[in-house]
C-alpha cells in the first residue's frame, strides 16, 4: 500500500499556504507616524498644505511624505518625537478650526492594499488609546416620544375644539385624557385613533369623569429603543469622525450600550468632552402677544443685527430625532440656506402646526447636558469640589414659517456660514436619548507597546520551545508537525489580517499562544497512533494511514467541542473575553487543516511512495512486530 | 492487541483519588464561601490609574501624598516590577454615575502630575481604568452564565456524540476543575479579573479536550475487547492514551510558563489560572472522568448505540 494524495489535494494545500503567507506579510511592514489634518467644516486646499510646509519649516521639522486627499492632509514623519513637534508646530500655525489628529501611515505596496492584503487590526491594549462603554438611557427616549405625543394629542383635541378636563403624562408608557362625558370621549378617540398607529385605546370610568387611556404598545417601545441606539451610535460617529482619530471604533453592544474606541488618543478629558455633547433639539412656537406667563419661557437669541429675546411657547412641536437629515445647501438663487428632512410621523406633525400657524416664528431649542465644578462647604466646614449637571438651553433658530411645513422644508435668510453653523448644531442635537460612560479606559501608549512586545515574545518562545520539543520526541514526524504548526499561525495571522474584521487584543495573542500548545495535540494523536499501530505490526505505510484515520474521530471531536465552548463564550462575553474566543475558533479551524492535512501531505511526500518502506522516522523504535498475534 | 496491557493501574488507586478530589473541592468551596475572590476592578468598579517611576516606585511616600491631597482611600501596590504601581480608588457611592467617568479621566492625569511634582519628576501615565457599578456586576453575571451555558452544551454534545454517563462524567470533570483552580485563586487571594475569567472558560476547552480523548478510547475498548470487565478496560484505555496525554500537557504547560515568564503583568493571572487548569485538567481526565463513568456502572451495551461510525458495533448487534 502506498500513501499519496490527489494532486489537486497538494494544490489546495499549496494555494492555502500561499494565500495565508500573501495575507500575513503585511504585517511586516511598519506604519510610519503621520498627521492627519483635517476641517472642522471645510475640506482643505493646496494652500492649507503650503501653510503646513512653511510652519514645518520654520520649526526645522520635514515630513517625509504628504498627501492631500479627500479625507485631509495626511503627513508622514520619521519617529514619534518629530511627529510630536510637528502636531505642536502645526496646531501653532492653523486656526482651532484645524483638527490635528496623530495617525499611524501604512508603508505596504500599493498592489498588497488592492487585493486587500492589510494589518491586523491591533486592540487598545497592544498600541494605547482610550476605551469608552455609553449606556443610552432608553427610559429617557420613550418618554421624548410620549411628551411629544401629549403635545400632539393636546393640539389636536384644541383643533377639533373638544374640551378636556385634563391630561396627564402617567408614567412614560401612559397618558390619561379625562372628559367630561363618554360623548366627548367617543369623538375624541375616533379622531385620535388614527393620528397614533402606535398607541392602545382604552376607555375607563373614573370620579364622574370619562377616561382615555393611551398606551404605548411593547413592540413600539422596542422599536423606539433600536431606533435610539442606532440614532445615537450615528451621531457619535459623526463626533468621533470630526476627533480625526485613525479607526476608531463605534459598536452597539447589548441592548443599549455603545462601545467607542479611539486608538491613540491619549487626552480622555477632551475625547469625553466631545463625546459627552449630550443635546437634544426641540422645536417649539413663539409665544402669542397674550399668552399668559406660564406658557412661555424667555430666551436670548444672537442674530446678526444683535441679542434680542424671544418667548418660547412651552409645547414642544418636534424633537430633534425625527429628523433624520440635516445639510446646508443653496437655493435656486444660489442663496445659503439649511435644509431639514424628519421622519414620517415628524412630517405629520410640523405639517399639523404650521399649517395654522403661517406668519408666526418658529422656534429651535438646543439642550445640552454639561457639568461644572464649583467649590462648596460640607457639612465638616472643608472645601470640596463638586461636579454638578445642569442643561444649557440655547435657542439656536428663530425663523418665520412662510408656509405650511412638510417632510422636507428648508430655513432661509441666512449668510453661508449660519447656515453652516446651524446646520452643524441641528445634527449634533440630534442625539435621540442622553448617555452616560459606564466603563472607561485609558491605555497609555508605553503601556501598549510593552503588552504587545512581551505578547509577541511569549509566541515566539512558545512556538520555539515546542518546535524543538516536537523534533526531538518525534524527529521527521516531528519535522512535518513543526511545518504545519508554522503554516498554522501565519494563516491565523492571515484570517485576522484580512478575512475577518477581527482585532488583535492581548487575550487574543494569549488564545494564538495556547492554539501552538494545543494544535500540536492533533499529530500528537496522530502520532502515538501510527506508534501504537507498528507495535501492533502493521507495515510502515498501513501504519500511518490506519494512524490518521483511528485518530481523527477523536481529532473532530475534541475539538468541535472546543469550538462549541469559543462559540458560546464569543455570543456571551465582551472585550477580553470576545477577542480570546475569535482567535480561539481561527485556531481550530486551521490547525484542524494543519495538522491533519498539511502534515498528512507532508508525510505522504517524504513516505508515501517507498514500497520498501521498513521504519518511519518517528522517535523510538517500535517494539519488535508482534507477527500477527493479536 | 499486543498493547491490551495495563502498564500502570490507575483505577486501583480510583477511590484514594476519588477521596482527595472531594477534600480538594470541599477545601475549596469552603474557601470560596469564607474568603471568596479577591476580585479584580472589572468585577468590582471603581477607579484604578497605572503609573510608572522611573526608579523603584516608593509606595509610602505615594500612600501619604495621596492621603494629603485627598485620595483618602486610595490603595496602592505595585503591579509587575518595582517601578510600576497601580493606585486604586474605590467608587463614591453618592457621585452620580457621568460625573464619576469624566472624574476617572482627570483622576489618571491629576495623580501623575501629583506625583510628578512630589515625589518623582520622572513619573509616567501608562493608563486608568474605570468601572461602573452597573457594569462590574453584569460582567460577574455573564461570566457565570457563560460557564454555565458551556457546560450545558457540551454535556448536551458529548450525550448525543457518545452517551449520557459519559456527559456527566465530563461535567463532573470540568466542574471540578473549575472549582479547584478557583479555589486556588481564593486560598492565594491572587486577583480575580477578566483575564481570569477567560482563562477560566479556556480551561473548559482544555480539560474537555483531554477527557474527550480518553472517552473516545474507552468507547473504542468497549467494542473491541468484549470480555474484559469495565475497569479494566477503562484502565486499559487510560494507559493507552497516557503518552498522548502527557506530551500535550507538557507542550501546553511548555506555553504557558513561557508566557508567565515573558508575558508580562497582563496576561499573569491569565498564564497562572491556565497553568493550575491543566495541571488539574489531566489530573481529572484520567481519574474524575474515568472514575464517574465506572461509578455510574457503564456496560458494553450502553455504547452499542448505533452511533454512526460504529461499524463493529452493528456487527455485535445481531
Amino acid at each position: 500500500m502506498l500513501n499519496h494524495y490527489p494532486a489537486w489535494k497538494n494544490l489546495l494545500i499549496l494555494f492555502a499556504m500561499v494565500l495565508g503567507v500573501l495575507y500575513s506579510v503585511p504585517n511586516l511592514y511598519p506604519d510610519d507616524e503621520a498627521l492627519q489634518v483635517t476641517h472642522e467644516s471645510q475640506e482643505l486646499v493646496q494652500a492649507d498644505l503650503d501653510n503646513i510646509t512653511t510652519a514645518l519649516e520654520a520649526a526645522q521639522l520635514a515630513s517625509i511624505g504628504q498627501e492631500l486627499n479627500d479625507s485631509g492632509i495626511l503627513l508622514r514623519f520619521d519617529g514619534v518625537d518629530e511627529q510630536l513637534r510637528a502636531k505642536t508646530a502645526i496646531e501653532d500655525a492653523l486656526t482651532d478650526d484645524y483638527i490635528v489628529a496623530l495617525n499611524l501611515a501604512p508603508t505596504t505596496p500599493g498592489w498588497m492594499q488592492a487585493i486587500g492584503a492589510g494589518k491586523m487590526n491591533l486592540g487598545l491594549d497592544l498600541q494605547g488609546g482610550v476605551h469608552f462603554l455609553m449606556e443610552v438611557d432608553m427610559e429617557a427616549a420613550v418618554l421624548g416620544r410620549m411628551e411629544d405625543n401629549l403635545s400632539n394629542v393636546r393640539s389636536i383635541l384644541r383643533e377639533l375644539r373638544i374640551r378636556t378636563r385634563g391630561l396627564t403624562m402617567v408614567d412614560s408608557s401612559h397618558i390619561e385624557v379625562r372628559f367630561a362625558s363618554a360623548d366627548d370621549r367617543s369623538r375624541a378617540r375616533s379622531e385620535l385613533i388614527d393620528n397614533f398607529p402606535e398607541l392602545q385605546f382604552q376607555n375607563r370610568e373614573a370620579g364622574g369623569l370619562s377616561h382615555l387611556d393611551l398606551r404605548m404598545t411593547e413592540d413600539t417601545m422596542l422599536q423606539i429603543r433600536r431606533d435610539t441606539l442606532q440614532a445615537n451610535r450615528t451621531t457619535l460617529l459623526n463626533r468621533v469622525d470630526a476627533l480625526g482619530v485613525a479607526e476608531p471604533t463605534v459598536q452597539q453592544q447589548g441592548a443599549n450600550r455603545i462601545v467607542v474606541e479611539l486608538p491613540g488618543v491619549q487626552d480622555p478629558a477632551q475625547a469625553i468632552r466631545i463625546l459627552q455633547r449630550i443635546a437634544t433639539l426641540e422645536f417649539h412656537l413663539e409665544a402669542g402677544p397674550g399668552a399668559p406667563r406660564s406658557s412661555f419661557e424667555t430666551y436670548d437669541y444672537v442674530a446678526p443685527e444683535g441679542v434680542f429675546t424671544v418667548n418660547v411657547d412651552n409645547d414642544v412641536i418636534l424633537q430633534g430625532d425625527r429628523i433624520s437629515n440635516v445639510r446646508p445647501s443653496l437655493d435656486q438663487n444660489g442663496l445659503p440656506q439649511v435644509q431639514i428632512s424628519l421622519d414620517a410621523q415628524g412630517g405629520n406633525q410640523i405639517n399639523r402646526v404650521t399649517r395654522d400657524n403661517v406668519g408666526r416664528m418658529m422656534d429651535i431649542l438646543l439642550i445640552e447636558t454639561r457639568s461644572r465644578t464649583s467649590l462648596v462647604i460640607d457639612e465638616n466646614g472643608e472645601e470640596i469640589e463638586e461636579v454638578e449637571f445642569y442643561e444649557d438651553r440655547r435657542l439656536i433658530s428663530h425663523a418665520r414659517i412662510n408656509s405650511a411645513l412638510g417632510r422636507q422644508f428648508v430655513i432661509t435668510g441666512l449668510t453661508q456660514r449660519e447656515a453652516m453653523d446651524l446646520s452643524l448644531l441641528i445634527s449634533s442635537g440630534s442625539l435621540a436619548a442622553p448617555m452616560t460612560i459606564v466603563e472607561q479606559s485609558v491605555i497609555g501608549p508605553t503601556m501598549g507597546r510593552e503588552n504587545l512586545e512581551q505578547g509577541i515574545r511569549g509566541v515566539q518562545i512558545a512556538a520555539v520551545l515546542v518546535v524543538l520539543f516536537m523534533l526531538l520526541y518525534y524527529r521527521v514526524f516531528g519535522l512535518a508537525a513543526n511545518a504545519a504548526l508554522i503554516m498554522n499561525i501565519v494563516l491565523i495571522f492571515a484570517v485576522l489580517s484580512s478575512v475577518l474584521p477581527a482585532t488583535l487584543t492581548l487575550p487574543g495573542i494569549v488564545g494564538i499562544v495556547l492554539t501552538v500548545g494545543m494544535a500540536v495535540d492533533a499529530n500528537v494523536l496522530i502520532f502515538t497512533r501510527i506508534k501504537e499501530e507498528l507495535r501492533n505490526g502493521l507495515p510502515p505505510q498501513q501504519a500511518i494511514s490506519a494512524g490518521y484515520d483511528r485518530a481523527f474521530t477523536t481529532i473532530l471531536d475534541a475539538n468541535l467541542t472546543t469550538f462549541l465552548v469559543a462559540v458560546v463564550l464569543f455570543t456571551i462575553g465582551t472585550g477580553p473575553v470576545k477577542g480570546f474566543s475569535v482567535t480561539l475558533m481561527i485556531g481550530i479551524i486551521t490547525s484542524m487543516f494543519t495538522a491533519i492535512v498539511g502534515t498528512r501531505a507532508l508525510v505522504n511526500l517524504i513516505y508515501g511512495r517507498r514500497r520498501d518502506l521498513r521504519s518511519l522516522s518517528i522517535g523510538i523504535a517500535p517494539v519488535k512486530p508482534a507477527t500477527g498475534k493479536h | 492487541m499486543s498493547n491490551t496491557r495495563i502498564r500502570i493501574d490507575f483505577m486501583r488507586g480510583r477511590r484514594v483519588a476519588a477521596m482527595l478530589s472531594l477534600i480538594a473541592i470541599l477545601i475549596a468551596i469552603g474557601s470560596l464561601a469564607l474568603r471568596g475572590l479577591e476580585f479584580g476592578l472589572d468585577f468590582t468598579s471603581g477607579t484604578s490609574v497605572r503609573l510608572n517611576f522611573s526608579q523603584t516606585a516608593p509606595i509610602d511616600a505615594v500612600n501619604s501624598e495621596l492621603e494629603q491631597a485627598g485620595y483618602e482611600d486610595a490603595v496602592v501596590v505595585n503591579f509587575g516590577s518595582d517601578r510600576d504601581i497601580r493606585v486604586l480608588l474605590p467608587l463614591d457611592p453618592d457621585a452620580e454615575a457621568a460625573n464619576e467617568a469624566e472624574q476617572a479621566a482627570l483622576t489618571g492625569e491629576a495623580i501623575a502630575a501629583l506625583l510628578r511634582e512630589r515625589v518623582d519628576s520622572g513619573v509616567i501615565l501608562l493608563g486608568s481604568d474605570y468601572v461602573s457599578a452597573k457594569v462590574g456586576e453584569e460582567l460577574a453575571e455573564q461570566g457565570g452564565l457563560g460557564m454555565l451555558v458551556a457546560l450545558g452544551i457540551i454535556m448536551l454534545y458529548i450525550a448525543v456524540r457518545f452517551q449520557f454517563k459519559f456527559s456527566v462524567g465530563a461535567v463532573v470533570a470540568l466542574a471540578h476543575d473549575l472549582l479547584f483552580t478557583l479555589g486556588i485563586f481564593s486560598l492565594t487571594g491572587m486577583e480575580f479579573n477578566l483575564n481570569t475569567l477567560a482563562a477560566l472558560l479556556a480551561i473548559i476547552g482544555y480539560s474537555l479536550n483531554d477527557t474527550i480523548v480518553v472517552s473516545d478510547r474507552i468507547r473504542e475498548n468497549f467494542r473491541t475487547l468484549r470480555k474484559t470487565e469495565p475497569v479494566a478496560t477503562v484502565n486499559i484505555s487510560l494507559n493507552q492514551t497516557l503518552g498522548r496525554t502527557m506530551i500535550t500537557s507538557f507542550t501546553t504547560l511548555l506555553v504557558l510558563f513561557s508566557i508567565l515568564l515573558m508575558g508580562g503583568e497582563s496576561t499573569r493571572g491569565f498564564a497562572i489560572a491556565l497553568i493550575v487548569g491543566v495541571i488539574v485538567g489531566t489530573y481529572s481526565s484520567i481519574y474524575v472522568a474515568s472514575n464517574v463513568i465506572i461509578f455510574m456502572k457503564v456496560t458494553r451495551e450502553d455504547l452499542l448505540i448505533p452511533v454512526k461510525e460504529a461499524a463493529e458495533a452493528d456487527g455485535a448487534m445481531t
